[in-house]
């Protein structure tokens, strides 16, 4: 047993291993055997253990929640209403909404190409609109249209209701812009309870979902402070501790997550029941928080809209997919640093940053970020911390939103350019190619090698709970390419057929890890077993330089509510009332951990590599793309 | 930076797109009467003779193996077949319309004729020379004369993997310079005539530099088996039969063009004791093996090696029986290539003798050449040093990029 260590005492440290942190509030630590799953529903409460510290980049210190005291009953409800909700927003946002056939498909919006993530750079594109027309909330166009005439007018219950929040960090332009928001939003707002109100009697769900936005509000004003004065002294420590990577957020971690969750803008409830493995990552309850996100969606003075309708894109799911949500994310900055004004005694590269860093911990409580949005985020931030300070804020703003496109086409649109060329080259006639999921690029190839007259086969295994392979397979289909559609359980059958296993990944470390959808491992494994060359696609800048053993340190919990349910079968659904159950844990994982034996090649912008030769990469061209 | 590393791969992909282009309009224009695949009719340019690999060719020459079917064709040649020297003289013809094709071509010719100089070196030397006699002003016009000559080298054989990867090395090496930009014309042109010779020089003493490096490995009282005639092989066992160690040769036959034979002539003249096995012996003789050493025809990026038939099934046995198999190859056999399976590389084809005539219905395996995947090679002698197979990408990388 290493000694135990208070890790706010001594942030710097780089905690890697198993450490152990001796509490305030819980001196006794739990011994490392008390980590077995079958263990864990006796400790809920006195978890202490922090598996592995890791350093990740250094943005994610600002991230988690709050519980709110949600009644179950009220929830669950809510929940399912919110989940209907969102396979209209697929529909209404995917862009292919032109057909209508294909909204009762899983689509995934980013179709492989990135036509959405580039639509979306507007909160006012007709995208937006319809988002928030849905379910009678108000929509942006009117939004604006009520702040711009409220603009002279400042009424006193307003001000007495945003001064609070604001404080003396704010300019007088800052504070009016902020009063004027909350205005126009609590007057829709009523204008909503109305239209709630109206509606009650022909949807009674709707009144559900009404008690925990109204407990909401006075909770969020009470937090503003908090991130404000956090956002003001951020840079400066920032910049000192730049090259020291902070430990990531452990969310067993009970006094961290306490602090954080004061200063978060999104209320998540943390779910009861979790696997005790898996405890030091986040898992709430989802969906209950995104129709009450959605009302407030100007209420947030730190939150840009476009951030935060990206953010609500990533909660819902709407936006999945590594490259996806990266560029997703990328738009939105750009459009909030256009619309950005230097108050008038900051500095703007200082405050820049403390608003990216606002924005990026928003975005980590809609859904923990991805490493490819973490280098993004990176680059960015370089990019503004080395910008002359002589240059006017016009011309700062202009060079970083040049920046931002430039990440975009480079490391991204050309990356796949060529990735996909060079894939290319290892599809020969006749060959059967095997593909996991829907990853864009792999897609991409698939797609190439047809056009250019290779003959081949494919065959798409998809997995519950997203299928995400079924809108590749109706795409692949529509071009005429001939497929084998199949479940994972059926994978070892398809193999011995299978000459290439092509698979996209969402990130790579540096002992050649691949990080990608949960199953992947699975699929490599089988590949290897049956000495079928496995090639995994995958742009350059989403190699890491971290180091991961195994799936469990780094990874994201899902959804437990979606395992646990067969949708379309009410007669299987045995688990239905899972979360009275004490001793019923529900493990949803989303993403797993390739070892690199079982990968025959990476094809990456930088050419074709083994998975030995990923650190090389990250060590001649990581640093590369921050300056 | 980053614009231009992925250039090279462009390159060629332009070039196929190209050639790919060319294929579908030949063939929408003639549906009736398709055209030879690209790659066959590639090769019948330049290739003399479309069946056989130039690489093995040029071997065979030098090593004065004499098949019959070599004999065969000889004899087609002189009465007037179009084979041969005929198609050599074609070749040259093509070239000259392409100006500065042909004498490169023909220098590296000249130079290929020493039996002990490597193809890439010749390539390298040949290369060089373009620099030298260049009747070019400006270094842009210097760089496509440079890169018009080692495309013509490189389609002159493109079964050769040392030959491709030397012509890709020297430009990587002797263009990149950052220093040239600044400089005039002329003492550009002569700093990169100094790169040129240097690299020539260097890849001319990697044999022995690796012969060198080698012998920490080699101990009293070991046997080791030898497939294939490589010349750094034979060298690495020369230089340790000169510093008097006590080694033991096996040498399989190496079929169909005996190079074990000669490898076995070659240890009986500096009076090794060696042992003749046939191909299939391997696996019986291994348990007495104590190392494999092998040459390569190219180190590919995978860090698995290209090398004559039966390489990979020697490599297999040796790590089912945890021998260790080395590998000696000088640093120009690098290339960007990565096969991932033994039919994913172009087929270099050679002429195969069973002494008896067969039937026409049999089909015979006629590539000279497989691969070996990295996982059963245990280290690989380079002129850069002694390197584990995944080393190989990062070199690669380093030189590519």
């Amino acid at each position: 047993m290493e000694p135990r260590r208070v890790p706010q005492n001594n942030p710097k440290i780089r905690q890697v291993g198993f450490t152990f942190n001796s509490q305030t509030q819980n001196p006794h630590s739990q011994p490392p055997l008390s980590t077995t799953i079958s263990g864990g529903a006796v400790e809920n409460n006195t978890s202490t253990l922090s598996p592995v510290m890791i350093p990740p980049p250094p943005f994610l210190d600002t991230s988690t929640s709050l519980p709110v005291p949600v009644p179950a009953a009220a929830a669950i409800p809510a929940a399912r209403r919110v989940y209907d909700d969102s396979h209209s927003y697929l529909a209404a946002s995917s862009p292919e909404s032109t057909q209508p056939d294909l909204s009762e498909d899983w689509l995934r919006s980013s179709s492989g190409k990135y036509s959405l993530a580039f639509d979306m750079s507007g909160v006012n594109s007709p995208v937006a609109d319809e988002q928030s027309t849905e379910g009678a909330e108000i929509t942006v166009a009117n939004h604006e249209k009520g702040a711009n005439v409220s603009e002279v007018q400042v009424s006193h219950e307003d001000k007495k209701l945003s001064s609070k929040p604001s404080k003396d960090k704010l300019s007088k332009a800052e504070r009016r812009a902020l009063q004027e928001a909350q205005r126009a939003a609590k007057s829709n707002k009523k204008a909503a309870a109305s239209g709630v109100a109206a509606h009650v009697t022909g949807k009674p769900t709707e009144a559900s979902k009404q008690p925990p936005q109204k407990k909401n509000v006075p909770l969020r004003t009470s937090s503003v402070p908090v991130s404000e004065t956090k956002g003001g002294n951020q840079p400066s420590e920032k910049d000192k501790k730049k090259d020291i990577p902070h430990p990531r957020m452990q969310y067993d971690d009970k006094s961290r997550v306490e602090k954080a969750k004061k200063r978060s803008v999104v209320k998540q409830t943390e779910v009861r029941n979790r696997v005790e493995l898996f405890r030091h990552l986040p898992q709430y309850e989802y969906g209950n928080q995104i129709h009450d996100l959605e009302s407030k969606i100007f209420n947030h003075d730190s939150v840009h809209p476009a951030v935060y309708k990206v953010g609500l894109q990533y909660l819902s799911g709407d936006i999945s997919g590594s490259n996806a949500r990266c560029i997703a994310m990328l738009c939105a900055f750009k459009e909030a640093i256009e619309d950005y004004h230097t108050p008038a005694d900051k500095i703007i590269t200082r405050d820049l940053t403390a608003r990216l860093n606002s924005y990026v911990s928003f975005l980590s409580e809609c859904r923990p970020l991805s490493i490819s949005m973490g280098n993004a985020i990176r680059y960015l931030k370089t990019r503004i911390t080395k910008l002359p300070s002589s240059l006017s804020e016009s011309e700062t703003k202009t060079a970083i939103s040049s920046d931002i496109n430039r990440f975009i086409h480079e490391k991204i649109v050309v990356a796949d350019n060529v990735i996909v060329q060079q894939a290319a080259t290892k599809v020969r006639d006749g060959d059967v190619l095997l593909t996991y999921g829907c990853s864009s690029v792999v897609e991409m190839v698939l797609v190439y090698a047809h056009e250019h007259g290779k003959k081949f086969r494919v065959v798409i295994v998809d997995s519950r709970p997203k299928f995400e392979g079924q809108g590749l397979l109706r795409r692949l289909v529509a071009k005429g390419l001939s497929c084998t559609y199949t479940h994972i359980n059926a994978v070892s059958y398809v193999m011995h057929e299978v000459t290439r296993v092509f698979l996209g990944a969402a990130s790579i470390f540096s002992n050649g890890i691949v990080y990608s959808r949960i199953g992947t491992a699975c699929v490599a494994m089988v590949a290897h077993s049956f000495r079928v060359p496995v090639l995994v696609c995958c742009e350059a800048y989403k190699f890491h330089e971290r180091v991961l053993l195994d799936s469990i340190c780094a990874n994201e919990l899902g959804d437990p509510d979606v395992i646990a349910k067969v949708p379309g079968r009410k007669d299987v659904n045995y688990l239905s009332n899972w979360m009275n159950k004490e001793n019923l844990q529900l493990l949803h994982l989303l993403y797993d951990a390739t070892p690199s034996d079982y990968i025959s090649l990476i094809v990456t912008d930088y050419g074709m590599i083994p998975p030995t030769s990923v650190p090389v990469i990250v060590r001649e061209y990581g640093k590369e793309h921050l300056f | 930076m980053w614009y231009r590393s992925p250039s090279f791969i462009l390159d060629n992909q332009e070039q196929e797109k190209f050639l790919l282009r060319q294929q579908l309009d030949q063939q929408n224009d003639d549906v009736l009467n398709p055209p030879p695949p690209p790659s066959m009719s590639e090769i019948s340019i330049q290739n003399p003779n479309p069946n056989i690999s130039a690489y093995y060719q040029t071997r065979a020459a030098h090593h004065a193996v004499v098949t019959s079917d070599w004999l065969a064709q000889a004899q087609a040649a002189v009465s007037g077949g179009v084979t041969g020297e005929d198609t050599v003289e074609k070749v040259e013809e093509d070239d000259r319309v392409v100006e500065k094709g042909e004498s490169v071509i023909e220098e590296f010719n000249s130079w290929r004729k020493q039996p002990d100089l490597a193809e890439a070196v010749a390539a390298i030397r040949a290369l060089a020379s373009v620099i030298r006699s260049s009747k070019a002003t400006t270094m842009m016009e210097l760089e496509i004369e440079l890169k018009k000559a080692s495309d013509s080298l490189k389609s002159w054989d493109a079964t050769s993997i040392s030959l491709t990867a030397a012509c890709d090395l020297f430009m990587r090496y002797v263009t990149r310079t950052s220093a040239l930009e600044y400089e005039d014309f002329n003492s550009a042109r002569s700093r990169l005539m100094e790169r040129a010779e240097k690299f020539g020089e260097i890849s001319y003493k990697a044999r022995r530099i690796i012969s060198m490096l080698s012998q920490d490995f080699i101990f009293d009282g070991c046997t080791i088996l030898v497939h294939g005639f490589s010349r750094v092989v034979l060298e690495v066992l020369k230089t340790a039969a000169q510093n008097k160690k006590s080694f033991r040769v096996f040498c399989t036959e190496g079929r169909p063009d005996r190079t074990g034979l000669r490898f076995s002539n070659e240890m009986a003249k500096l009076d090794v004791p060696v042992k003749l096995l046939i191909d299939s012996a391997v696996a019986y003789s291994m348990d007495e093996v104590d190392m494999v050493f092998v040459g390569a025809d190219g180190v590919v990026e995978s860090g698995g090696i290209i090398n004559m038939m039966g390489t990979y099934q020697i490599a297999l046995v040796a790590h089912s029986l945890n021998k260790p198999v080395y590998v000696a190859a000088e640093s120009y056999k690098f290339a960007r290539l990565y096969p991932l399976d033994q039919k994913d590389m172009a087929p270099a084809l050679r002429p195969i003798d069973f002494g008896v005539p067969v039937p026409s219905k049999v089909e015979i395996e006629k590539s000279a050449r497989d691969y070996t995947p990295p996982q059963y090679l245990t280290l690989l002698f380079t002129d850069l040093g002694v390197l584990t197979p995944s080393v190989v990408s990062d070199e690669l990388i380093q030189l590519y990029l």
